[in-house]
């Protein structure tokens, strides 16, 4: 009887501290840190800065207009441009991403219109951007679901002999749902090109991390499920962009899943409905403001002459240019028909929905009278 | 039997039913009490009066629950007897199988219905089953909170009405209260039981409030309330949709019908007794619900009223519900939920100079 022994993936915990290429204070970490990544080049991080810092400028945006009114909701990103921005960066144009409610930001990298990512949080309609095109798939709510569909849609390309990667983020608060656990298995298992990014902001709405795991870290539990897992400092654009790209190549490759946790901090409420100073300090956010994301790598890159003054002029206009684009966008109030309600449910109509939207119809042209 | 304001920030309350169990104290002063606020005191004197109720679920600790039904509970109780619990459905519910079979009261929460289907297993397989199975040997009094419906101007995935799910399940008791006051008796009652109970409160009316002396008994759990009588018509509601019943009931006085509206409160059992009497009474009936109508709760509701009283219809049970697509965006919910207008429209399509 074959054990198939061979089959079992090496048992290599991650290292107990988080990988980290730069520092707090911006600069190139010690290689004991570093976990053998190497620091990207120096364009490749001035990207990464350039599209923080956008990503950052949308995101206070975001948050100002709902404050107005503008939207029904946002759940903020802010302090965790460095996981979204630098996993998201890590993948070629034709990979797939299966984004949460919380990552509004990476959709920006991905080509997507300000005001198409918002349309789902303006309650216009619950998607606002083409799935197809911008190889993004839709936002989801229900926590973990996404990490099945990267897994599938990953099998489905591998069966056909194409080389796409699929890159699933979940929460810290996720990974406690039956669907992480399967999903985990099933990469593991099928060894699908999959790279699962859990941004642990440490608060599942208000319920803190010491309440959602006992695990020393979430990059542990890779080893159960015979993947390698990394543990990264989520606030190190650095470091989580060359950790994802090595995983995506390794996916590509036919080296078959990874976990990854990135340690970061939700700087803001859980949404704009939420009153965090219900379940924590204040002193806990001003800790993590002092760690941000973007300061680090603009001082890494300052002191690396690598961030001219013009440059830096130029990143802030286009980051304006963004906000102002969104503003626009979310001024105008869409030109809504209450009767594409029905449409869009099934691909052949039926003929109850035509009889429901015909009654409808005559509704709203009563209500014209 | 209700008295009826016209008021839209203060529920009508069915006054305490002449069967309730608790007194309550004559002329007591009243104070105004939002239903998330019943619910709160309701759990508040289950874990008082019975150390074996605990209360768990996402975020139901300090922050109170993203309804603020948890509201202090935890400060008051301590993290024993209410806790967060790691974010998994079939996690809480399957954890309160354990502990009600272990002489627990367990009451969870579901922090939204489209968030319990991960518990859909566990409820359906093991909560409604474990009593039939094991021919009694093993009950499981517990309860499980789900916050359901629409009309809040909530992103997707927060305005599912997922009770014929529940109702289609044998073994389950499934409840839904419509108002404060029954908020507090009927989640009394639903601790109380020896038989688990899917107890749903529609988000729409926690910030109701009603003029309201706690402890308050209502009628038993699973009765239908006539709340307000009429001859005409009988609208059928419950929950989010008695004070959409209620507004038609308004309108039709100026149109010249008298509409009786039976708020059900149980959605299973069915009270078939007090919809059979009123029915029997107005010879007409409509359902309202604003989950979509095709397979709904609607179906069951006219089904057996057409069963139990053909002879004494004048016209076909109507059904005034959601469309039957998924549940729309907040700007376009308007249009998707029943409203009054839409009732007297459907009441409008019967012969009524048959009747």
């Amino acid at each position: 009887m074959s054990l198939n022994v061979e089959h079992h993936a090496a048992r290599t915990l991650p290292a107990e501290k988080p990988l980290r290429l730069l520092d707090n204070a911006g600069h190139a970490a010690p290689a004991r840190e570093a976990g053998g990544f190497a620091l990207p080049a120096a364009d490749t991080l001035l990207d990464l800065y350039r599209r923080m810092v956008v990503a950052r400028r949308f995101d206070v945006q975001v948050t100002a207009l709902t404050k107005q009114g503008r939207l029904a909701t946002y759940p903020s990103a802010y302090g965790q441009e460095a996981c979204e921005i630098g996993a998201v960066s890590a993948l070629e144009t034709a990979d797939w991403l299966f984004p949460t409610y919380r990552d509004s930001i990476a959709l920006l990298t991905r080509g997507i219109a300000p005001g198409d990512i918002l349309t789902s949080f303006r309650g216009e309609w619950h998607n606002g951007f083409d799935q197809h095109r911008h190889r993004t798939s839709v936002q989801a709510t229900p926590l973990a679901t996404q990490a099945l569909h990267a897994v599938g849609l990953a099998h489905a390309a591998r069966l056909r002999d194409e080389p796409i990667v699929s890159l699933a983020f979940l929460g810290d608060g996720a990974t406690s749902e039956g669907d992480a656990h399967e999903a985990f298995n099933f990469a593991a298992v099928w060894q699908t090109p999959t790279v699962f990014v859990v941004q642990n902001n440490q608060f599942a709405i208000s319920t803190p991390l010491s309440r959602q795991t006992r695990a020393a870290s979430f990059a542990d539990k890779a080893v159960g499920y015979g993947m390698p897992g990394h543990r990264v400092d989520g606030n190190d654009a650095a470091a989580v962009y060359a950790v994802t790209r090595d995983a995506v190549e390794r996916a590509r490759s036919g080296g078959g899943p990874t976990l990854i946790e990135a340690v970061t901090y939700r700087i803001e409420p859980h949404t704009n409905s939420d009153d965090p100073t219900r379940y924590r300090a204040s002193r806990d956010v001003e800790h993590w403001k002092r760690r941000d994301p973007i300061e680090r790598l603009e001082k890494y890159l300052v002191s690396e002459g690598a961030l001219a003054e013009a440059v830096r002029a130029e990143i802030a206009d286009a980051a304006e240019e963004l906000a102002a684009l969104t503003r626009d966008a979310m001024s105008v109030d869409a030109d809504l028909d209450p009767l594409e309600l029905f449409d869009h449910v099934y691909a052949a109509p039926r003929r109850a929905l035509q009889e429901q939207r015909a009654a409808l119809a005559a509704e709203l042209s009563g209500a014209e009278r | 039997m209700t008295t009826a304001t016209g008021s839209s920030s203060t529920d009508r309350v069915a006054e305490p039913a002449s069967a309730a169990g608790a007194s309550v104290a004559d002329a007591a002063p009243t104070a105004p009490i939002t239903m998330a606020g019943a619910l709160n005191a309701a759990l508040r004197d289950a874990m008082a009066a019975d150390d074996r109720v605990v209360v768990y679920g996402e975020d139901v600790g300090p922050l109170g629950g993203v309804f603020r039904v948890t509201d202090g509970l935890q400060a008051s109780f301590g993290d024993e007897r209410v806790w967060d619990s790691p974010l998994a459905e079939s996690g809480i519910v399957g954890t309160a199988v354990g502990m009600a079979m272990y002489g627990m009261r367990p009451v969870v929460e579901m922090q939204f219905d489209a968030f319990a289907y991960p518990a859909f297993q566990q409820v359906v397989s093991h909560v409604a089953k474990m009593r039939n199975r094991t021919k009694g040997r093993v009950s499981l009094p517990m309860v499980i909170r789900i916050p359901c419906a629409g009309a809040i101007g909530g992103v997707e995935h927060h305005s599912d009405s997922s009770e014929a799910y529940w109702t289609a399940t044998p073994g389950l008791t499934v409840v839904m209260p419509s108002n404060p006051a029954d908020a507090y008796s009927m989640l009394r009652e639903a601790i109380e039981s020896d038989d688990p109970v899917v107890f749903m409160e529609p988000k729409s009316r926690y910030w109701a409030k009603a003029e309201l002396q706690l402890p308050v008994r209502t009628a038993p759990m699973d009765r239908a309330q006539v709340v307000r009588e009429g001859t005409d018509v009988t609208l059928i509601a419950y929950g989010p949709t008695v004070r959409t019943a209620l507004e038609a009931a308004d309108a039709g006085v100026e149109e010249g019908l008298s509409v009786e509206v039976v708020d059900l409160r149980s959605l299973s059992p069915f009270d078939d007794e007090t919809v059979g009497a009123s029915v029997r009474k107005t010879s007409r009936a409509a359902v309202i619900h604003e989950a979509a109508q095709f397979g709904g709760y609607g179906a069951e509701v006219a089904a057996r009223v057409t069963e139990r009283n053909f002879f004494h219809l004048a016209a076909p049970v109507l059904r005034v519900t959601g469309f039957d697509t998924p549940y729309p965006a907040p700007k376009l919910e308007e249009h998707w939920l029943p409203t009054a207008d839409r009732v007297l429209a459907a009441l409008a399509t019967w012969e009524w100079d048959l009747a």
